[in-house]
């Protein structure tokens, strides 16, 4: 894609990324880049088991070993009431396991020594005596009246941890029993991992003469964290400095608290000195969260001619030993009740029950606001089957089941208003650029000669931009954004905001927001993130919700200045404030054009020559509270050719049509979207933190759990359709999530319709080579 | 991802590099490459309190090659494999094997010699050596002897290599009439070890008649496995489709592969029928094509 080089009204354009230039030079600072003066290093002692009672710990030789400064159990943390810590889905969590350990991998003590490899051996010298417990690894077993009770900490003498509904199941069964077409199925998203480049962690500096504790931290939500610090550790949030380095990847990882943090905070208060703690890649992939792990079922009813009817889905879903999700408080199991897609159903019910499992704890929302990935999948998943059940093709079922451009906005069954949307022209624009028609004769040609070619279809809808303060908030803190502008005297700008990027790219994209506004150029504009002394307090950078919560900040805070600048403008100009006019980049008197002046002018005389009577200085503060979210959404086409030999699924064409609204950077859009449709790739043909039957987690490293590189990846092929959001205030919504909320049942409808004419309608993902070769062997058509 | 701490030593002679194996015995690794070790190291699966690094030890990295075989030292890197055309021609299996091997990264660094020492079932040099008729030479305190390929596997990471030998060089003979030769992988990403690999080599005389066929088998078994039974029903005789099927049968029964989530027994016996049909398939039609070409 061509770079634009002009950057005064930078809106819509591709500009080159801003932090670039350091980050591709190998110059950023990252968690780990932070050495300070004195600093020890955490390692973790964890649980080889994955139930077991703990029957003694020994910590002596670790004590013992020359260099280890502080070893620290779950006892010592329960003198300082610090043993459990609370989860943001209102459970509590182990931080070091003192009776029981609940999953492998667990933490069950921390060593500080005087270097990370120092640490690793004296961890390796702390002696656990375990006396091992049944192990239930299967949500549905969990919830069986005779299953193991997991968590004998709770009241609850059982392993549910809450029923959530939505929706109308007596209308909603009655018209399921009314429809002509009832298609049922079981769709499972397994668990996956995000698994960021850089892994969490923290390097915790308590200065005892302060009372002040500066915490560097891989985090997603540097004010959230410092809060939650706040209530759990008890100190002031004013001396809780959080600082949030350049993070190298978050996708949902980084917004919970984990045990290793607070370790490391006790050994720092403890010993006097800094306190890093790193996780190895096993750590991350085992403990520090998971995604997904739903058991869906699905009935999705239809009319003679096709209609949808009604839908109804029964999950089951895994939170594992704690229920450590992040979801807004009020919704446990996030916006899963979006799982009516795109279509126009006249009734629709969702229950979620979610159960304990000795598993890692989770689920956070990877590249995802909050299940609606689960949702997406499962809806996408099902339309896909009834088109085969009908016998009619699957593009032109979703044309006739849309919901209408003319029905924006529109109340789904499930609740929501969909602010905007026009499904027809997005599918169009995917079956267009794939040349969708042709494709079928193709198939048809290719079938008739025994030859498995698929193409699959995915037209989702996606929820974000969490949230409005109505329904919103996460621990009682309601889910706004905020921006602070800061124009100085020459017209130059600081901007920060209460996100936190993590590769989004906002210190271009929301440069380009506030350049817009005041008619600079984003090299006018800096924006800072993740320093909680500096910034405006806000929830962070997850569930795509930084460019409809901050990024709306940004364009009001900067109106507020634009309008402080009007004023000094009209004085400068000598006309009144009504008589001055803004053409996008100068302030002009109305009626006279060439009588203008600059934002640059403007501002130097908010320092230098102000009207009579004005507050001098220019800057603004805006906390926007979005009145809804925002609906992105999007047409997916895969194609696959199945090789009857090895049962290979191999994507020779993928089409990605996203509608975003108001489009800020196409460049930085488009790489959101490979790096997405890449994830989901991955979480449809290669990735699943399994489990054996002991709980042992059978793909904790990249050896066994399996990230495709440029080789895997097929070749992306994007467009865009521009619907603007009617209430964010520069028409943008969020799409980070998109394509990995879209594409995963693109796939796996592709591979589906190549099996079809076996009558297969429905394979667990991942689709290993050997589960489609298993089918083919079952039908007699191997190579 | 942190090794036990170990002591590190870089001997500057081979007999230096057998005592310091001699003096340490178990406790001692050979570093060559580190591609495997390494990892492992790092992952505490490998806990060495010596390591014995070979790339100080002079003549190691040697390459001989006379009438009857070719003789590559124990320092060859993969990438010197894939990419040095001189022996192409002679010996292909070599470059089809290479280019399987890892990412580009690991192929410049990793030898040929470590990884069959380190016998991974799932390793492509092990499968691509059985097919070559190979054969290794080893050094240890009671002095040099060549290990046959046939014979230098014995079970899972286990060879005939004692604890303080080192194993110096690998030997592949000399092709008597054209060779063919193709190497065959599922994998499940690049870089990634074989779900199944299937290494094949065949010479075809004047007359059209197979002569020293290969068939090397990786992921199927506690070792990589030599299809003999398979490879002894091609010897002598034309390739026909009908040979072919009857071989890849073969091969596939000669396997003991487990069930994993790569893959069901079932799963890679037939990947190995598959594999074996495939690359024989390709052989003949490229000898056709050759056929045609100088007709």
């Amino acid at each position: 894609m061509a770079l634009e080089t002009t950057e005064l009204r930078p809106l819509g354009k591709s500009i080159k990324r801003k932090e670039d230039a350091r980050l591709v030079r190998g110059q950023g600072r990252f968690l780990d880049d932070i050495k300070l003066p004195r600093m020890l290093y955490l390692a973790l002692v964890r649980s080889p088991y994955a139930h077991a009672r703990i029957v003694g710990i020994d910590t002596a030789r670790a004590r013992a070993l020359p260099g280890v400064h502080l070893v620290l159990t779950g006892e010592d943390l329960a003198k300082l009431n610090l043993a459990w810590m609370p989860t943001l889905a209102g459970d509590k969590q182990m931080v070091l396991a003192t009776d029981k350990v609940l999953f492998q991998y667990q933490e069950v003590a921390a060593v500080i020594a005087d270097t990370r490899a120092l640490a690793e051996d004296g961890a390796a010298l702390v002696e656990v005596t375990y006396d091992p417990l049944p192990v239930v690894v299967d949500p549905r077993r969990a919830l069986e009246p005779d299953a193991p009770v997991l968590r004998d900490d709770r009241e609850q003498r059982d392993n549910h941890i809450f029923h959530w509904e939505v929706g109308e199941r007596a209308a909603t069964d009655e018209a399921l029993r009314a429809s002509a077409v009832v298609v049922k199925e079981s769709i499972r998203m397994p668990r996956v991992h995000p698994a960021p480049v850089e892994p969490c962690g923290c390097i915790a500096d308590y200065d005892g003469a302060m009372g002040k504790l500066t915490w560097y931290v891989t985090s997603q939500a540097p004010h959230a964290h410092r809060t939650v610090l706040a209530m759990v550790a008890g100190l002031p949030e004013h001396k809780i400095h959080v600082i949030s380095p350049d993070v190298g990847g978050g996708f949902g990882n980084k917004v919970p608290v984990f045990p290793g943090y607070v370790a490391a905070i006790v050994g720092s208060i403890s010993l006097g000195r800094p306190v890093k703690w790193v996780e190895t890649r096993t750590e991350n992939l085992t403990s520090t969260n998971f995604a997904r792990d739903y058991f869906m079922d699905v009935e999705l009813g239809a009319d003679d001619k096709g209609r949808v009817t009604a839908l109804k889905v029964t999950t089951v879903a895994d939170h594992g030993a704690f229920d450590a999700a992040a979801d807004p408080t009020k919704y446990p199991a996030g916006l899963f009740s979006i799982v009516t897609g795109s279509y126009d159903f006249p009734t629709a019910f969702a229950e979620v029950d979610a159960a304990y499992t000795n598993k890692a704890p989770g689920g956070i929302a990877y590249r995802c606001s909050f299940r609606v990935t689960e949702a997406s999948f499962l809806i996408e998943r099902a339309m896909n089957s009834l088109a085969l059940k009908l016998g009619v093709d699957p593009a032109d079922l979703r044309f006739q089941n849309f919901i209408g451009s003319d029905r924006f906005p529109y109340d789904s069954p499930l609740g929501w208003t969909y602010d905007s949307g026009n499904y027809a022209a997005t599918l169009n624009r995917a079956l267009d650029m794939i040349d969708y028609r042709a494709l079928r004769q193709e198939q048809a040609e290719r079938r008739a000669r025994g030859e498995f070619m698929g193409i699959g279809i995915s037209t989702f809808t996606e929820i974000v931009g969490a949230g409005p303060s109505q329904s919103f908030d996460i621990l009682g803190i309601k889910m706004f954004d905020s921006c602070e502008i800061r124009v100085h005297p020459t017209g130059k700008v600081i901007a920060r905001l209460g996100t936190r990027h993590q590769g989004q790219g906002h210190e271009t994209t929301f440069a380009q927001i506030i350049a817009e506004e005041l008619g600079l150029s984003t090299e006018d504009v800096l924006v800072e993130e993740g320093d909680t002394d500096t910034a405006p307090y806000g929830l962070g950078t997850y569930a795509s919700r930084s460019t409809p919560t901050a990024g709306g900040a940004a364009a009001l805070a900067a109106r507020r200045v634009r309008d402080k600048g009007r004023k000094i403008a009209a004085h400068l100009l000598e006309v009144s404030d009504d008589e001055v006019e803004w053409d996008g980049q100068r302030f002009y008197a109305a009626g006279a054009p060439e009588h203008a002046v600059s934002m640059a002018e403007v501002s130097l005389a908010a320092y230098t020559n102000l009207p009579a009577g004005m507050e001098p200085g220019l800057e603004a503060t805006f906390y926007y509270d979005p009145p809804n979210l925002t609906f992105p959404n999007g047409a997916y086409v895969a194609v696959v050719d199945i090789d009857k030999g090895t049962g290979e699924a191999k994507v020779r064409r993928f089409v990605a049509v996203d509608d975003c609204g108001t489009v800020i950077n196409p460049m930085v859009v488009e790489g959101q979207i490979h790096g997405g449709l890449t994830e989901g790739f991955a979480i449809a043909f290669m990735q699943e933190i399994a489990f054996d039957e002991d709980g042992n987690c059978l793909a904790p490293n990249f050896t066994e759990y399996l990230v495709p590189t440029a080789v895997e990846a097929p070749k992306w092929e994007t467009d865009r359709t521009v619907t603007p959001s009617p209430h964010h205030p520069i028409g943008a919504k969020g799409v980070g999530e998109s394509p990995n909320v879209g594409s995963p049942a693109a796939f796996a409808n592709a591979v589906m319709d190549a099996l079809s004419p076996l009558g297969v309608t429905n394979l667990d993902i991942p689709l290993f080579p050997w589960k489609i070769w298993e089918v083919l062997r079952q039908h007699g058509v191997t190579e | 991802m942190f090794p036990n701490a170990f002591e590190y030593q870089s001997p500057t002679s081979l007999d230096e590099a057998v005592a310091l194996l001699v003096e340490h015995g178990y406790e001692a690794k050979i570093l060559a490459g580190g591609q495997s070790l390494l990892p492992m190291m790092k992952l505490r699966v490998a806990a060495p309190t010596v390591l014995v690094d070979l790339g100080r030890v002079p003549g190691l990295d040697a390459r001989t090659e006379n009438d009857r075989e070719l003789s590559l030292g124990a320092m060859t890197r993969h990438a010197s494999l894939e990419w040095d055309e001189d022996l192409w021609a002679r010996y292909p299996l070599l470059r089809e094997t290479a280019a399987w091997i890892a990412d580009p990264l690991v192929r410049n660094r990793g030898t040929m010699a470590g990884s069959l020492a380190h016998a991974d079932p799932a390793a492509d040099w092990g499968a691509a050596l059985l097919a070559l008729h190979g054969s290794v030479t080893v050094d240890g305190p009671n002095g040099s002897r060549r290990v046959g390929a046939d014979d230098f596997f014995v079970d899972v990471f286990t060879t005939r290599l004692e604890p303080d030998e080192v194993l110096t060089a690998v030997h592949i003979p000399r092709p008597e009439h054209d060779v063919f030769a193709t190497h065959l992988k599922l994998e499940r990403k690049v870089g990634d070890f074989a779900v199944v690999a299937v290494s094949l080599q065949v010479e075809i005389d004047g007359d059209g008649r197979i002569r020293r066929p290969g068939i090397g088998l990786a992921g199927v078994g506690p070792t990589s496995l030599h299809a003999t039974a398979a490879a002894s029903l091609l010897e002598g005789q034309p390739l026909s489709l009908e040979l072919i099927r009857e071989a890849a049968a073969k091969a596939s029964a000669a396997t003991d592969p487990a069930s994993d989530r790569r893959g069901s027994a079932d799963f890679k016996r037939d990947m190995v029928r598959l594999f074996v049909e495939r690359g024989l398939r390709s052989i003949e039609s490229r000898f056709d094509e050759g056929r045609r070409r100088s007709a």
